[in-house]
C-alpha cells in the first residue's frame, strides 16, 4: 500500500515532470519511506498478492529443485530396475510412466524455471531497475507453473500417469492404443503451462528494451540477460507450435478429431514435426540462460573480464537462430528425403560453431584469468568440460549415417543427460553457490560446497559415460528389462552406481543449502569481489532494489578504474541517482541507448494473478473431466478476474480523474 | 556517452502512449499469437499436400457469404480506428459511436460465421477436412469473441468519463489486438476458401 500515494487526492497526477535526482542514504526518513512504498504486506494477504520480482524468483527456485529431487527420484528407480538383466523391481507399466514423468518433469517443470527463477530474481538488479516490466504478469506466470507442474502429477497416484515419453509420439500416445487419462493429463498440463512459459517470456522481453538504468546500452548488458532474452524470443516463436500439438491430440482424443488418425488421412508425422519445432528451440532455451549465467559469473572468479564479449553475445543469438533450422534431425530415421536430411544434418553441424565460440571464450577467460578455486569456480569449469563432452556427441548424432545407427539408442540419451545437466544442472548449482549469498546474507559452506562439487562430478561421468557404450553396444532407450546374454549388464550395474553417487553429491548440496540457510556466515553486498550491478545492493536487496536509480557507464561497474587499457572517463554512478517515489516509480529507457524516456508507474500488490492463475488452471481440470459447465464458468470467472485486472488505474497514469466519484475509495489501491 | 546525462527536459508519467509497457506486450502477445496461427495453417497445408482426397472433399467452398464477412470485419477495424482518431482529436462522445459499430460489426461477423458452421455437411470430427476447418476457424472464432470482450470493456470505460486525448492508452491497446484478430483472418480465410481454387487451377 503506498501510504504516500499522492493519487489519493482528486486530482490528476502530472503527465509528465522532471525526475529529481539525489542521494537516499541508508537508514534515513526518506529511505524508510522508500521501503514503505515498495514492501509486501506480511501473512498470507502479501504472500498471496505479492509481484516483487525477488520474492517470485525464490519460489520458481524452491519449486522446480522440488521438481528436480522428484524427478531424480524416479530416476533412480529406473537405475535400480536396470541395475541388472531380467530384474522384476518394476512393471514395464510402470517403467513407462517412471521414465516419462522424469522426463516431463526434468525438461518441462525443472530446467526452465529453475533458470527462470534466476532470471527473475536477477534482472531487475543486473539492470539497475526496481521491477520487472509487469510485476503482475510475472506472479501469473509463477501460479500458473505451480498448477501446470500439479496438474500433470494429477493422475499419478492413480497409476495412470503419462506414459508415452516425454515427446510423446503418435499413434502411441493416441485415442487407439492408449485409452486412459494418462495423455489426457500430459496434453492439457502442457497447454496450461505453455501459458506461464509465454507470460513469463512476454515479461522478459519487455523488461530488457524498456527497463534498463540509464547508460546501460545494449551492448553493456550481462550475458545471463542476452541468454534469457533469446531464450524468451524463442519462446515466443517455438510455445505455440507444442501447444497446439498437445491441444489437437486432446481434440483428436476426446472430440474425435482426425489430426493424427492414419485411418483417416492424418500423419502421425504431423505430430513430431510441431513437437520438434518447438522442441528443437525448447533445448537451446533450457542452456542458453544457463552459459550466461557462467559467462557472468565465471569472470568474477578468473579475475578479470569475460574475452570475447561481442562475440558470446553474437554466439548465444546465432545459436537460438539455428536452432530453429534444426527440428529435422530428431527425425532422420521417420524416412524423410534424401535432400531435407542433408540439409538439416549440415544445420546441425553448423549449430556447433556459435557453441564453440562461447566455449573458447570461456576457456579464454579461465587461461587468462587468475582462477580462484571456490565451489562456483568448480561446478563452471566442470560445466565446461561436460559441454565439450556432450557438444561433441552432439556433433556425432547429427551425421545422419551415424545417427541411423545410434537413433534411439542409450548413446542418445548420453548425449542429452551430458547436455542437459552439464549445461544446466551443473552451472545452476554453481550459481546457487555463487547468488546464494545475494538470496540470503548468508555463504554456504566451501567445505561442504566442495565436497558436493567432486561426489557430482565423479558420480555424474561414472553414471552418464558408460551409456555411450551402452549405445554403441546396441541398447536401445527405454526398455524396461534386458536378458543377460546382450553384453550390457556391466555397463549398466557401473552406471547404476554413478547416478547414486551423483544423487548423493546433490544431497550434500541441499543439505549444505539447509545448514548456511541457519549458520552461514554472514556476507557483505559483494563477497566474491564480483564486477556486476546486483552486489551492489545489500544482501539480501531491500524491496525496493536501489534507492536511486544508478547511471551506467561500462560492462562492470564495480570493477571501473581497476581495469587496464580502460578508455572511459566517464564512472558509474550508484549513490546519487534518480529518486521517484511518488508511489511505485522506476525509469523507463530506449532500446538501444538506455535514454530516460518515460517515468514508469508500477502496479502494487494484487491478488488478480493469483486468481487468474487458480481460474484458468481450473478451467483445465474442466476440460480434463469433461465437465462443460463447470469449464466455463471457469472461464467466465479468468476473463472476470483479467478484466478486475486490467481496469485503467489513475495511479499508473491509464486513464483520468473526472467523473470518477469512486476514486477516493479506489485510489491507490487496487481492487 | 548516452544517457547518463541527467535528464532536463520532462519525462511523460506513466502508461503513455507507445512508451507504455502495455503496448510493448501486446506486441509481443500478437507475435506469439501469430505464430499459432502460423502453425495452424501450417498443419492444414501440410496435411492437405498429402492427403489422397479430392480436397475440400465437398467440393470448393461458397466465397459468397464469407466474401462478404470478411468484408464486415475488416470494417469493424475501419471504425474502431475512426473511433481511436476521435478520442486522439479530443472527441470523446463522438468516439463511442466508432466503438459501438465496430462491435456491432465484429458481432455481426460472429453471427453470419456461427451461421456457415450450421450450414455445413460435415463436422469437426467427421472427417479430416472437418477436423482442420473447424479447428481453424474455431481459433479465429474465439479470438473474434474475446476481442469483442475487449472492445466492450473498453466502450465502457469510455462512457465512464475515464479517457481523454492525453490518456487513452487501453484504447491503443485493445485497438491493435482487434486489428491482429482481423488480419489473421485474411490469412485463415486465403487458406480455407481461396487457396482449394488455386489448386484446383
Amino acid at each position: 500500500m503506498a501510504a504516500i500515494d499522492a493519487t489519493r487526492h482528486r486530482i490528476d497526477p502530472p503527465l509528465e515532470r522532471i525526475p529529481e535526482v539525489g542521494r537516499i542514504p541508508a537508514g534515513s526518513p526518506i529511505e524508510a519511506r522508500l521501503e514503505k512504498i515498495w514492501e509486501t504486506a506480511p501473512g498470507w494477504r502479501g504472500w498471496l498478492s505479492t509481484v516483487d520480482h525477488k520474492t517470485i524468483g525464490v519460489r520458481y527456485l524452491v519449486t522446480a529443485f522440488l521438481f528436480l529431487v522428484i524427478g531424480g527420484i524416479e530416476a533412480l528407480f529406473l537405475r535400480i530396475q536396470l541395475a541388472g538383466p531380467d530384474m522384476a523391481f518394476l512393471t514395464p507399466e510402470q517403467y513407462n510412466q517412471l521414465f516419462t514423468m522424469h522426463g516431463v518433469t526434468m525438461i518441462f517443470l525443472y530446467a526452465l524455471p529453475v533458470l527462470s527463477g534466476f532470471s527473475n530474481y536477477l534482472w531487475p538488479l543486473l539492470l539497475g531497475s526496481r521491477d520487472m516490466a509487469f510485476p503482475r504478469l510475472n506472479a501469473l506466470s509463477y501460479w500458473i507453473f505451480l498448477f501446470a507442474g500439479l496438474f500433470m502429477y494429477i493422475s499419478f497416484p492413480l497409476g495412470q500417469a503419462p506414459n508415452a515419453g516425454w515427446f510423446n509420439y503418435v499413434p502411441f500416445s493416441g485415442p487407439v492404443y492408449n485409452t486412459g487419462p494418462n495423455i489426457d493429463v500430459f496434453a492439457l498440463g502442457m497447454v496450461l503451462l505453455g501459458i506461464s512459459t509465454t507470460v513469463g517470456s512476454v515479461n522478459f522481453v519487455v523488461t530488457l528494451f524498456r527497463m534498463r538504468a540509464p547508460g546501460m546500452t545494449i551492448n553493456r548488458v550481462p550475458i545471463l540477460v542476452w541468454g534469457t532474452l533469446t531464450a524468451s524470443v524463442a519462446n515466443l516463436f517455438a510455445i505455440p507450435a507444442v501447444s497446439l500439438a498437445f491441444f489437437l491430440l486432446w481434440l483428436d482424443r476426446q472430440i474425435g478429431a482426425h489430426f493424427f488418425d492414419v485411418a483417416n488421412n492424418g500423419q502421425p508425422l504431423l505430430w513430431q514435426h510441431l513437437f520438434w519445432i518447438f522442441g528443437h528451440p525448447w533445448v537451446y532455451v533450457v542452456v542458453l540462460p544457463a552459459m550466461g549465467i557462467v559467462s557472468d559469473a565465471l569472470p568474477t572468479f578468473c579475475r578479470r573480464p569475460l574475452v570475447g564479449y561481442t562475440a558470446v553475445a553474437l554466439a548465444t543469438m546465432a545459436t537460438m537462430l539455428l536452432g530453429f533450422g534444426v527440428w529435422v534431425h530428431h527425425m532422420f530415421a521417420t524416412g524423410l528425403p534424401t535432400v531435407a536430411l542433408s540439409i538439416f544434418g549440415a544445420a546441425s553441424m553448423v549449430i556447433s560453431i556459435p557453441s564453440a565460440v562461447a566455449v573458447f571464450a570461456w576457456i579464454a577467460t579461465i587461461w587468462l584469468g587468475k582462477p580462484v578455486f571456490k565451489t562456483p569456480f568448480l561446478f563452471f569449469a566442470g560445466f565446461v568440460a561436460l559441454f565439450i563432452i556432450g557438444g561433441m556427441s552432439g556433433v556425432m548424432t547429427a551425421a545422419v549415417p551415424l545417427d541411423w545407427q545410434l537413433n534411439e539408442t542409450y548413446f542418445i540419451v548420453a548425449h542429452l543427460h551430458y547436455v542437459l545437466l552439464g549445461i544446466n544442472v551443473f552451472p545452476v548449482v554453481g550459481a546457487i553457490y555463487y547468488w546464494f549469498p545475494k538470496f540470503t546474507g548468508r555463504m554456504m559452506s566451501e567445505k561442504l560446497g566442495k565436497w558436493s562439487f567432486w561426489t557430482m562430478f565423479i558420480g555424474f561421468n561414472a553414471g552418464f559415460f558408460p551409456m555411450h557404450i551402452a549405445g554403441l553396444l546396441g541398447m536401445p532407450r527405454r526398455i524396461y528389462t534386458y536378458p543377460s546374454r546382450m553384453g550390457w549388464d556391466e555397463v549398466n550395474l557401473i552406471t547404476t552406481v554413478g547416478s547414486f553417487i551423483f544423487a548423493v553429491g546433490v544431497l550434500i548440496f541441499l543439505v549444505n543449502v539447509v545448514l548456511s540457510l541457519k549458520r552461514g556466515t554472514r556476507a557483505g553486498a559483494n563477497p566474491w569481489d564480483a564486477p556486476t550491478l546486483e552486489w551492489a545492493v545489500s544482501s539480501p536487496p531491500p524491496a525496493y532494489n536501489f534507492a536511486t536509480i544508478p547511471t551506467i557507464a561500462s560492462r562492470h561497474p564495480l570493477w571501473e578504474g581497476r581495469i587496464e587499457g580502460e578508455k572511459e572517463h566517464t564512472r558509474t554512478r550508484l549513490e546519487e541517482g534518480y529518486l521517484l517515489m511518488r508511489g511505485r516509480e522506476t525509469l523507463g529507457t530506449s532500446p538501444i541507448d538506455a535514454k530516460p524516456v518515460v517515468i514508469l508507474k508500477m502496479p502494487e500488490d494484487s491478488y488478480t494473478p493469483f486468481l487468474v492463475g487458480l481460474f484458468v488452471s481450473l478451467l483445465f481440470v474442466g476440460l480434463l473431466l469433461h465437465s462443460w459447465t463447470f469449464t466455463a464458468l471457469m472461464a467466465a470467472l479468468s476473463c472476470a478476474a483479467l478484466s478486475v485486472w486490467m481496469w485503467p488505474r489513475r495511479n499508473l497514469g491509464q486513464r483520468t480523474a473526472r467523473h470518477d466519484p469512486a476514486s477516493a475509495r479506489r485510489g491507490g489501491k487496487g481492487p | 556517452m548516452s544517457g547518463t546525462a541527467p535528464v532536463v527536459t520532462p519525462l511523460p508519467v506513466g502508461s503513455a502512449g507507445k512508451l507504455s509497457g502495455g503496448w510493448w506486450g501486446v506486441i509481443a502477445l500478437i507475435v506469439t499469437e501469430a505464430s499459432l496461427f502460423g502453425y495452424l495453417l501450417f498443419t492444414y497445408f501440410y496435411l492437405a499436400a498429402q492427403t489422397g482426397q479430392d480436397w475440400p472433399p465437398t467440393g470448393l467452398p461458397g466465397l459468397l457469404i464469407p466474401g462478404i464477412n470478411t468484408i464486415i470485419l475488416l470494417a469493424s477495424s475501419a471504425a474502431f480506428w475512426a473511433g481511436e482518431r476521435r478520442i486522439r482529436q479530443g472527441g470523446v462522445r463522438s468516439s463511442i459511436f466508432g466503438f459501438i459499430a465496430a462491435i456491432a460489426l465484429g458481432s455481426a461477423f460472429v453471427a453470419i460465421q456461427l451461421l456457415e458452421w450450421k450450414n455445413k455437411t460435415f463436422s469437426i470430427n467427421s472427417d479430416l477436412y472437418g477436423s482442420l476447418y473447424f479447428t481453424i476457424t474455431g481459433f479465429h472464432l474465439c479470438h473474434v469473441i474475446i476481442g469483442l470482450g475487449v472492445l466492450l470493456l473498453l466502450l465502457a470505460w469510455t462512457m465512464m468519463g475515464y479517457f481523454d486525448h492525453k490518456r487513452h492508452v487501453a484504447i491503443t491497446i485493445g485497438g491493435v489486438y482487434w486489428h491482429f484478430v482481423d488480419v489473421v483472418w485474411l490469412f485463415v480465410f486465403s487458406a480455407l476458401y481461396l487457396s482449394p481454387y488455386l489448386q484446383r487451377g
